[in-house]
């Protein structure tokens, strides 16, 4: 049987970079196939061209045998190929009909909408696959994990055959991802074929029924998830041996470095984000928060960095109440902070990598004279940075937009962690980075540990939260609802407390 | 998408040590294809003002319609025209060069200067001119460099005219050494309040920086009327100030008719000192974070409310010297006609510069002597003065959309980061 897809010798060049070099791709009938890559390795670029969003330099697309030209995304919905992306593109304010219908309208009488028959349609969707959603909910008041079944279901409404699901786990929770895995695997079922971007070992050994890798713009191997493993797949997409897990001993903590009590602060909206937070930082340890995306570690670090205004309790660093403090104050004390989203609030993209490895030191000695900047010095400065922590630049002088998403991250990095510390806040200092970068920072934030610094760590990937921290807190709309040591926890214990299920006992430890 | 491109990564930090000469080679590169498409602009834009002079020469038409019967003469008689038109336009703007040759050489053997004072007198007459722009293209480029769209620069303009001609006539007896500093100190802090106001209601409350920088013109204007109709008035009525006394003069370098005065020089200065102060200070970083990346900037611990009032104040304060260079230097004395839009021209200006004082110098003396040099064609060749609004108006329109002209001359987009010249609303 002819496969339902296949790419021969696609081939994109962008300037300076091959971003696919002759891939061919074959997905078969009711088929998961996994597309496994780190950022960068030509993942995305290969499904652009697919969905019509890139023309290829080189090579050719088949639909079940037959040559198919495709040109834009309205080719590849004609053809039955449909993308679910990384970055939901839906409507907030629009319901969940509406969004589906939207470019495709049915219409009564020419010109007026008929949500009738399209909520009749999605509910036969629904019940079909497994995707339970109300057409008549607004999408905005839904959670990520049914925006991206909105985004499912508007796929199958335009009748793909193929869907491409896009790193679609970034934003979910772990039972989140388990409904996923459900709806995924219901789809094959009844004759659908997927592709699934991903750069997490863990899901394409659970999910995929083929594993395909990238590495800079080339096909580097395949394999069934039965037959081979976590480390040899991270080997294939970096190309050399990764230690996956952190080598780190047991903390030492000393002296409280932060002190959060019972903080209370607003999001943008004006609604309580993190209500009644306790907790403590000591030195030498690493205190991560884990919680699914969007539960108040924004609105909580921005609070703790002096970014977001306190409405009520109170940070004391170093012994210094902080509750009121403006960021350069906090920074003065001796606090680090890796924000983030590195692009928005961590650089400057139009200023050369020089000028971002002194973003918050450019005003004292030696970098500054009174108000003259001595370039000489930040130039020396940067030199030394960049070689220390290898950042990967052609020049210290080339805007930072041109570097890598990895060596920008290692510029925050060198430029917080040159500075004489004793709190860093690292807020997804990992986010969207390949495994190389990873294991890297990760090694930087434990050898900051063992200095004697205290780390406060936010992110919603368990990976990392369990990989280093000594202690860990959950958060859950706006709440710590537990701090527990980090041996005392398991995947699933996090995963169901991170989806809101209370413990009967109280999960407190002593800090 | 980008962020899925792997950049190349070469990572030559041996090569490193050899950075004099790659970076000096660097720099100017950037520096020429920072060139390329505003000479591209130019250049365009006068091939279609001399299309346009040709198609409104009754000559020229005339001779199209004989084409067929002497097709060399329509093209000749086109060729003469725009010809003639664009010689005329850069004698205005520079002088006649047979004119200047002689003079000189009279100069070198009679040692008499005069003719080529005279000779010379249309290039001074447009530097005159480029005087206030090169300092209102100065505030403009310096609010876009801050992230600030300052539309205001004409009615700072006019209150920095109105405060330093006040200061210039009502206050009497003082040797220039201070009076005329006092005059321009009055000039630039009125433009910088004029400035600092919607600065200060943006940086406070938000409110955007475009809508009251207009209306804060119209307060500007309204008050000039008011002011010279009434308080600021000549004892006779007339709606001009008195003249301001010889020791507030931003004296004149040459005899007279040659109006090139101090001011031109100041300008020129102040270019320099706009460009120490936005990249070797450490509040001309904290400007440019601001403007480029204002959440970045207030991660560093930049105070953003303070920085954002400076730089309308800065602007403004700039502003306010090209109305005070034109009282002072000029006009010698305040009136409503003082400005020919000298403010709103800069905006364009700072476009055509990229935002840098370099360029703004070099865009200000283009409108100088295009503007210096009109009045000559309409006298001479008989070329309306419009058609160099014509032309300006699209130096603008192909700098502000480069596709135009990177797709006349298939050259690829440039890799590095342009200036934002404004965000959204609200933003």
């Amino acid at each position: 049987m002819p496969p339902v897809l296949e790419l021969r010798g696609i081939t994109k060049a962008f300037p300076g970079v091959l971003a696919n070099d002759h891939i061919d791709l074959a997905l078969q009938e009711g088929e998961i196939l996994a597309l496994l890559g780190e950022n960068g390795a030509g993942k995305t670029t290969l499904m652009n061209i697919l969905y019509g969003l890139y023309t290829p330099d080189e090579g050719e697309i088949y639909i079940r045998d037959s040559k198919v030209d495709i040109r834009d995304p309205d080719d590849a919905i004609h053809q039955g190929i449909g993308m679910v992306h990384q970055h939901f593109m839906l409507v907030p304010v629009f319901t969940v009909a509406e969004n589906v219908m939207l470019g495709v309208e049915s219409t009564r009488a020419g010109t007026l909408l008929d949500r009738e028959a399209a909520s009749k349609r999605i509910r036969e969707i629904s019940s079909r696959f497994g995707l339970q959603v109300d057409p008549d909910a607004l999408v905005e008041d839904l959670p990520v994990g049914v925006q991206q079944r909105v985004e499912i279901i508007k796929v199958l409404y335009r009748e793909a055959n193929i869907l491409i699901l896009d790193e679609p786990t970034a934003v979910l929770t772990p039972q989140e991802v388990e409904e996923l895995f459900k709806v995924v695997h219901s789809l094959v079922d009844q004759g659908k074929s997927v592709i699934f971007i991903t750069h997490k070992l863990k899901e394409v050994l659970n999910i995929a029924d083929r594993i395909t890798v990238l590495r800079r713009g080339r096909v580097v191997g395949s394999a069934a998830p039965n037959e081979t493993t976590e480390q040899s797949l991270a080997k294939m997409m970096v190309g050399r041996e990764v230690i996956l897990s952190v080598d780190k001993q047991m903390a030492q903590p000393g002296e409280v470095v932060l002190e959060v009590e019972n903080l209370r602060v607003m999001d943008d909206r004006g609604l309580v984000a993190v209500e009644g937070a306790s907790f403590q930082v000591r030195e030498g340890e690493v205190l991560g928060i884990a919680g699914v995306q969007g539960n108040g570690q924004t609105e909580l670090v921005e609070a703790l960095t002096g970014l977001r205004e306190i409405e009520g309790g109170s940070v004391t660093i170093l012994g210094q109440d902080t509750t009121r403090a403006t960021p350069r104050a906090i920074t003065e004390i001796g606090t680090a902070h890796v924000p983030e989203d590195r692009q928005r609030d961590g650089l400057v993209l139009s200023f050369p990598v020089a000028d971002n490895l002194v973003l918050n030191t450019y005003y004292v000695p030696p970098f500054a004279k009174g108000i003259n900047l001595q370039h000489d010095e930040i130039e020396r400065a940067a030199k030394e940075r960049v070689e220390l922590f290898d950042v990967r630049t052609p020049s210290i002088f080339v805007p930072a937009s041109n570097l890598s998403g990895g060596n920008q991250q290692k510029v925050i990095v060198a430029r917080e962690f040159s500075r004489p510390i004793k709190l860093l806040i690292a807020s997804q200092p990992t986010r969207g980075l390949d495994v190389g970068s990873i294991e890297y920072i990760h090694g930087r934030i434990i050898q900051k540990r063992d200095e004697g610094c205290g780390i406060l760590l936010i992110s919603p990937e368990l990976d990392e939260i369990m990989n280093l921290s000594d202690r860990i807190a959950v958060m859950f709309k706006g709440q710590i609802v537990a701090i527990l040591r980090a041996e005392d926890v398991t995947r699933e214990r996090l995963g169901l407390l991170m989806a809101g299920v209370r413990e009967e006992a109280p999960a407190q430890v002593a800090a | 998408m980008s962020d899925e491109l792997e950049k190349p990564q070469t990572a030559d930090l041996e090569a490193e040590t050899e950075r004099g000469l790659l970076q000096r080679i660097f720099v100017r590169k950037g520096v020429l294809a920072a060139l390329v498409l505003p000479v591209l602009a130019v250049f365009t834009a006068l091939v279609i003002g001399g299309i346009i002079i040709a198609a409104s020469s009754p000559d020229v038409l005339e001779a199209w319609r004989r084409f067929f019967q002497d097709p060399l003469r329509a093209l000749s008689t086109t060729w003469r025209t725009v010809w003639d038109a664009y010689y005329a336009l850069f004698e205005g703007a520079f002088g006649n060069p047979v004119l200047i040759a002689k003079a000189l050489g009279k100069l070198i053997t009679t040692g008499e200067s005069r003719d080529l004072l005279e000779a010379l007198r249309p290039l001074s007459e447009s530097l005159v001119i480029s005087t206030p722009y090169i300092f209102a293209g100065l505030a403009v480029a310096l609010g876009f460099r801050g992230g600030l769209f300052n539309i205001g620069a004409e009615g700072q303009l006019f209150v920095g005219g109105l405060a330093a001609a006040y200061v210039g006539y009502a206050v009497k007896g003082l040797p220039w050494v201070i009076h005329l500093p006092l005059a321009l100190a009055a000039g630039i802090l009125a433009g910088g309040l004029w400035g600092a106001i919607p600065g200060f209601l943006k940086a406070r409350t938000g409110a955007h920086e475009v809508i009251n920088t207009i209306m804060m013109n119209y307060i500007a204007f309204r008050l000039t009327d008011h002011l010279l109709q009434g308080p600021m008035a000549r004892p006779d009525g007339l709606p001009i100030t008195p003249e301001i006394a010889p020791s507030a003069y931003l004296p004149a370098l040459f005899p007279r008719p040659m109006r090139l005065h101090l001011g031109f020089f100041l300008a020129l200065g102040m270019a320099a000192l706009v460009y120490w102060f936005l990249w070797k200070t450490t509040r001309g970083v904290e400007i440019r974070m601001v403007g480029a990346n204002s959440r970045a900037a207030r991660y560093a611990g930049v105070r953003i409310t303070t920085i954002i009032t400076l730089t309308m104040a800065l602007s403004g304060a700039l502003a306010g010297l090209a109305g005070t260079s034109q009282v002072l230097g000029v006009d010698h004395r305040m009136v409503r006609a003082f400005s020919s839009g000298y403010g709103f021209d800069s905006i364009a200006l700072a476009l055509l510069g990229n935002s840098h004082p370099l360029g703004v110098v070099l865009a200000s003396l283009l409108f100088g002597f295009l503007r210096g040099g009109a009045a000559r064609m309409q006298s001479v060749a008989g070329v309306p003065v419009e058609i160099i609004r014509v032309v300006q108006g699209m130096i603008i329109v192909f700098v502000a959309a480069p596709a135009i002209i990177r797709g006349i001359y298939r050259l690829t987009a440039p890799l590095e980061e342009e200036v934002v010249l404004s965000r959204g609303w609200g933003s």
